[in-house]
């Protein structure tokens, strides 16, 4: 495999040489690293966002792809680019997991943001290396590169006799000057045949005949499997432990604790476990012994959660942003609507338990690790196993689904500390409940609203406390948390106009874990800014579709108060235009079955718009979701049909958020154990979704969390629509219904 | 203790405890890795087999009860993915993560051979005990229609 940077000329053309001529095309660069191709770049530090493409002798183009695969559908979206500034056949487009080298890669993979990144610097490298394939092929014709023309896998000039493939061409077009990444003439979206055209999933071969490879299918000759024994309470320490029942257990070949790693990667410690196969490690750690010392967080709970809760909210918060006087407004108003909103911590539940391959030796690991963020691995391993980052391969799996829980590194930490004192390849991975109860949780947040209308009906003053256990302030250094710019996106810039608008924070302690859940805290934002908003439209007496149109007012944009310099603003006319969309499509006031109610919700995240309306019934303590219609405007879409899947995939994911999903403390403890008590909405719960994709011309933004965070809203402002009932805390349970 | 049984038409014999359940049989003693570990207590189905033809949770079926018996797994299928229940699931781009579709495939082919044109309550009783943290239930759904189709012209 060539891993060779562009930015070092020298060691591009001999890789080129010895790879039996390989391009290889780096893109991302600095512009100016690209257009000066000279000696002074060999010491440049390659851009973050560096990927490669390689073209061998017999006409197969390869992505090494810098991002990671966990059903999103990046391995075939990143591609698409490419091929598509390389005018290739897709059928012939090959995709490469990319080593992991953080010198070149932004490997990390997150916030909906690998398209988005990816974008501009894969078209680059295509163009770049199609125009150096051309002038190629004009060089060998000696005829001018603007009579020659890309097309299929190759140059055409004049007839069709005058066709050289790529493969042809690699000889020579590697021997070229590299073009300015930055004047490099990219394809216009009128010729595109492969963006913007609906493609099926790269992979989906193995992943319906098994050969799929995810990271607990990793196979190393001679390895053990080992489970931890973790403290069940959150922060706890080792006592003491007997092994030696464990070690009765045939197959059992070491037993050892492991350290706590209390930053970072924050890991429990604990006990492992080795065996030769999965099931005596998991006997061998029934038979263990163990005294824990349940340290100060064995007395948390939800109760004295919920507690903290109504302690932060007696009092004034931190003021993250004050326009007008919202506190005065309210004070005066005549009509104020007031409402409480609750949510749980919330697992992740990956289908495939967190797992990791390790084998330090002597002179060097390497590891196989289903992870968003190959980078931090490598530096993990690289950590306990004292060798420099170089000397650790991490070859980076397919994943059984990621959400978030995989960026973190603690289960990598685990192999790593086990494989060091084992020397021999190890899997370590997690049961059901491993995975269920040493997770990194969506926050448990509460939110107290207060909210006026004037008399013409427009929206006097809005009012948002919040307290939440909060990313950052786990996250942070001690004395640096900020913790109220974790807990606020869309929720700090509403897109609804008024002149009085407050927003207080107070962060509430907890030993829980907290860390990235699908979409984030757009997740509790959207909810309660959405289901606010239609409590709003219902005080007004009017339609929740046209209350909100009404609010957002006059197309603008919104500066995103988080991240003024940085972050996108919200084009009101776009979220305008997919709540609009969502609500034809869904027939929208035209009326329905009986028995059957709708409820609509409008949001920004990840930089791109979504609007859901709902349909649903509710029964005896039940409901049941039967229709999700969608709008989204995630700016240019790369791959249609998997834009619809991701949003069809969020729908279901934000369904079980609503219905099911509550991780829930007693004890310092989780007391959720498996899918029979953290319940997963199952195919005869799965309504029919409709995913409407605008096709916009914008660049290209978020849509592996943006489906999320509308479906809770919306169907809780049907559940009003259908019995009168503001349902303010999630999952929706019957008693709230009844 | 060795435990002999048929695994996809070929004779299988294991040297292992008896109480071993199949799916780590498969996985660790066989590097068969198709069939997937997900809760390990018959809860999401990601382990889905077939045992003399009908539907198994791999997880909770120990090695011994399986002896003399017939067991077919995911690479059981197909050596190229040309099954029909296979083919609908590439056509309708039904896996995301594809972690559970090994078993999500298992339990639909285990439906098809006893209901060739199952109705959408049939694919709701066969499918509800196999969990999609992705959420591809509609388009499973659809792929095992379309299966139904090309089953009945097959």
């Amino acid at each position: 495999m060539a891993t060779a940077s562009v930015v070092n000329r020298r060691e591009f053309l001999k890789t080129g040489a010895a790879g039996g001529v390989v391009l290889v095309i780096g893109f991302h660069l600095a512009p100016r690293a690209v257009a000066d191709l000279a000696e002074e770049q060999e010491k440049k530090i390659p851009n973050p966002f560096d990927a490669w493409v390689r073209i061998t002798p017999d006409n197969h183009v390869t992505l090494i792809l810098g991002k990671s695969e966990m059903g999103q559908g990046i391995m075939t979206s990143l591609p698409m680019i490419l091929a598509e500034e390389l005018c290739l056949d897709w059928k012939n487009v090959k995709v490469e997991q990319a080593p992991t080298n953080p010198k070149i890669y932004s490997h990390g993979t997150g916030g909906s943001g690998s398209v988005a990144g990816s974008w501009l610097p894969l078209r680059q490298a295509g163009a770049a290396a199609r125009e150096m394939l051309v002038s190629a092929a004009a060089a060998h014709w000696n005829v001018s590169p603007d009579t020659c023309k890309a097309q299929d896998g190759g140059v055409l000039h004049g007839a069709r006799k005058n066709f050289l493939t790529y493969g042809e061409l690699v000889s020579d077009a590697a021997k070229l000057p590299i073009p300015d990444f930055k004047t490099v003439p990219l394809k216009n979206s009128s010729e595109f045949t492969i963006v913007g055209h609906d493609t099926r999933r790269f992979e989906s071969r193995e992943k319906a005949t098994g050969t799929a490879k995810f990271g607990l299918d990793s196979r190393v000759p001679g390895m053990q499997f080992a489970v931890i024994a973790r403290c069940p309470v959150f922060g706890g320490k080792l006592k003491s432990f007997d092994a030696e029942k464990a070690k009765a257990v045939p197959g059992v070949r070491d037993v050892f604790p492991i350290d706590p790693v209390a930053q970072g990667a924050f890991t429990a410690g604990g006990v492992a476990v080795l065996a030769d196969n999965s099931w005596a490690a998991m006997q061998g750690r029934k038979a263990l012994q163990i005294s824990w010392e349940e340290g100060p967080a064995a007395s948390e709970s939800s109760a004295s959660l919920h507690q903290q809760f109504l302690d932060n909210a007696a009092k004034p918060g931190k003021v993250v942003r004050n326009d007008g006087d919202a506190g005065a407004v309210l004070d005066g108003a005549t009509k104020k609507t007031e409402a409480i909103y609750e949510l749980p911590f919330a697992c992740h539940a990956t289908m495939e338990p967190m797992n990791c391959t390790v084998h330090i030796r002597p002179d060097g690991a390497e590891a196989w690790v289903p992870t968003q963020a190959p980078q931090w691995a490598q530096a993990v391993i690289a950590g306990v196993s004292k060798l420099p980052p170089e000397k650790v391969i991490v070859h980076t799996t397919l994943m059984g689904g990621g959400f978030g829980r995989r960026y973190q590194a603690d289960f990598v930490m685990e192999a790593a500390q086990v494989a060091k004192v084992s020397g021999k390849p190890v899997m370590v991975f997690w049961t059901r409940e491993d995975d269920m109860q040493h997770g990194f949780y969506r926050p448990a947040s509460y939110h107290r609203f207060s909210g006026a209308l004037d008399a013409k009906g427009n929206l006097a003053a809005w009012k948002h406390f919040q307290s939440s256990t909060s990313i950052d302030a786990m996250w942070s250094p001690k004395g640096k948390e900020t913790p109220e710019n974790s807990e606020f996106a869309t929720a700090a810039f509403i897109p609804y106009q008024t002149p009085n608008y407050r927003l207080e924070y107070t962060v509430a302690n907890s030993s829980v874990p907290r860390a990235w859940w699908r979409s984030v805290e757009h997740s509790s934002s959207g909810f309660v800014v959405e289901s606010f908003v239609d409590e709003l439209a219902a005080a007004a007496g009017a339609d929740p579709l046209e209350f909100r149109l009404r609010l957002i007012g006059d197309d603008r944009k919104i500066p995103d108060f988080t991240n003024p310099k940085q972050g996108k603003p919200l084009d009101t006319a776009r979220l305008k235009n997919v709540l609009r969309l969502a609500a034809e499509k869904a027939g929208w006031g035209k009326p329905l079955p009986k028995d059957v109610y709708r409820g609509i919700a409008g949001y920004f995240s990840f930089e791109s718009y979504t609007a859901a309306v709902v349909e649903l019934s509710v029964k005896d303590g039940a409901v049941k979701v039967q229709r999700i219609v969608y709008a989204v405007d995630c700016g240019r879409p790369i791959n249609p049909e998997g834009v619809r899947a991701q949003v069809e995939s969020a729908a279901i994911y934000a369904l079980s958020a609503s219905l099911h999903d509550a991780i829930t403390i007693k004890g310092g403890r989780v007391e959720q154990s498996n899918f029979n008590d953290y319940g997963m909405p199952r195919i005869h719960e799965a309504p029919t979704t409709e995913v409407h994709v605008v096709l916009s011309q914008e660049e290209p933004t978020g849509i592996g969390e943006p489906g999320l965070p509308v479906v809770a809203p919306a169907m809780c402002n049907a559940i009003f629509a259908a019995t009168g009932k503001r349902l303010r805390r999630l999952p929706i349970r019957a008693e709230d219904l009844a | 203790m060795a435990t002999s049984f048929t695994l996809n038409g070929k004779p299988q014999t294991v040297d292992v405890s008896p109480d071993m359940p199949l799916l780590w049989v498969l996985r660790d003693t066989l590097n068969m890795t198709g069939t997937k570990f997900g809760c390990g207590m018959a809860l999401c189905g990601a382990c889905t087999v077939h045992v003399n033809g009908e539907v198994a949770r791999s997880c909770i079926t120990a090695i011994s009860s399986v002896a003399g018996k017939k067991v077919t797994t995911i690479e059981g299928l197909s050596a190229d993915g040309s099954h029909p229940v296979q083919q609908a699931w590439m056509e309708e781009d039904v896996p995301q993560c594809g972690y559970c579709q090994s078993g999500q495939i298992m339990s639909a082919v285990a439906l098809l051979s006893k209901k060739p044109k199952p109705t959408d309550a049939d694919i709701d009783d066969a499918m509800s005990g196999n969990i999609c943290r992705c959420g591809t239930y509609q388009r499973i759904r659809k792929a095992i229609h379309r299966a139904a189709g090309m089953q009945s012209k097959a």
